[in-house]
């Protein structure tokens, strides 16, 4: 086995978290699909450090897991905010500039 | 790489695929969540076996412990029982959005397969003072302008979610004094002063979703907490009432020693 097949994974974990926000319409469950890509991401990162020899991946990684965190608490809040507003979760009722 | 770490993969991988696939198809938005959290300590797992350990603990305590519980938290907040609807608003999306998906694990793929990748080289050098001293050198060596930057970022936007969650009090916060003479107010229109009557007892049900008996002997509705009523999971106190009924009278056709028991059917258990 080669270390492409970590590659491999991390596309397919990519491929599926795309999917998620385009098929779902719950929000948070949109949101969840966008952190499945982000992770699929970081496995890349640190499957070519070690490819390399070269630890900056997994710098590159770690600058990915907090710039994440830092989104997540700005997007749940901002889902919190809109379902305050409108009772609903659901990306399809945000509406409001249609016609 | 070593066989042990192939058969953690091969076993690893099949299953973090099966669980992100579920985030596709599960109903319910708490599904989804625990799904996402199994491929996240999949992925722990697989950095750890990378020569990652740092990045496989922060893993762990950063994604599945932090955000995943934020995630929850605000599932809570938003009503866990919030399924998908699973009509489309738009004609077609369901199939162009697999389509494009395809797709796109398609071109990744093949971009991987068609690349030509340098001989694994491998972290031992590099990791030859340990993982985290190695990643603090460079993070706070090359990258340390990224590093403050990450961190101002990091206070942005944990003022951002203050903001965009704070609710600002419109009235004036009302005292004890006022939240009881607007409850003695609202006596007329039905209200209780008392607090309201516990689900029922009975001989053979003691559960939240049977309603008590008032001192008149009629079920009192609003005995069963709100939720099961919302729900419909409440049960009616008549088909339990009925139900005792013929017990009580199937004992006494078995053994007439203890006629006394039928009025108090409520001592009757244990």
């Amino acid at each position: 086995m080669d270390l492409v097949n970590y590659l491999y994974l991390a596309s397919i974990l990519f491929a599926l978290g795309a999917t998620t926000v385009l098929l779902r319409r719950n929000a948070i469950v949109v949101f969840m699909g966008i952190e499945l890509m982000l992770n699929a991401t970081n496995l890349a990162l640190v499957t070519f450090a070690r490819m390399h020899g070269d630890i900056t991946g997994q710098v590159l990684a770690f600058f990915v897991m907090v710039v994440a965190a830092a989104e997540v608490v700005v997007g749940l809040a901002i889902i919190v905010t809109i379902f305050r507003a409108r009772r609903s979760a659901s990306v399809d009722d945000v509406n409001l500039l249609k016609s | 790489m070593s066989g042990g770490e192939e058969v953690l993969f091969w076993v690893l991988a099949p299953l973090m695929v099966i669980a992100a696939a579920g985030l596709l198809v599960v109903r319910r938005a708490v599904h989804a969540a625990v799904c996402v959290v199994f491929v996240m300590i999949g992925l722990a797992v697989l950095y750890v076996a990378q020569e990652a350990p740092f990045l496989g603990i922060v893993q762990v305590v950063v994604y599945t412990g932090a955000v995943m519980m934020l995630f929850l938290f605000v599932l809570m907040l938003v009503g866990v029982d919030a399924a998908d609807s699973l009509t489309e608003t738009i004609r077609g999306q369901r199939w162009i959005g697999v389509l494009l998906g395809l797709g796109l694990a398609a071109v990744l793929l093949g971009v991987v397969a068609q690349a030509t990748f340098p001989p694994s080289v491998g972290l031992e050098q590099a990791n030859a003072v340990t993982n985290p001293v190695a990643l603090a050198r460079v993070l706070l060596g090359e990258y340390v302008v990224a590093m403050e930057v990450v961190g101002i970022l990091l206070v942005t936007a944990a003022l951002a979610g203050l903001v965009l969650t704070h609710r600002r009090r419109l009235g004036k916060k009302p005292t004890q004094r006022a939240l009881a003479e607007a409850k003695v107010a609202l006596l007329p229109t039905g209200r209780h002063l008392t607090p309201l009557p516990a689900p029922g007892v009975y001989a053979q049900n003691n559960a939240m979703d049977t309603p008590a008996l008032g001192p008149d002997g009629r079920p009192l509705d609003h005995s069963v907490p709100r939720v099961l009523r919302i729900r419909g999971q409440q049960r009616s106190a008549t088909e339990l009432l009925t139900a005792e009924e013929t017990l009580v009278e199937r004992r006494q056709g078995s053994d007439d020693v203890a006629p006394a028991r039928s009025d108090r059917p409520e001592e009757e258990t244990r």
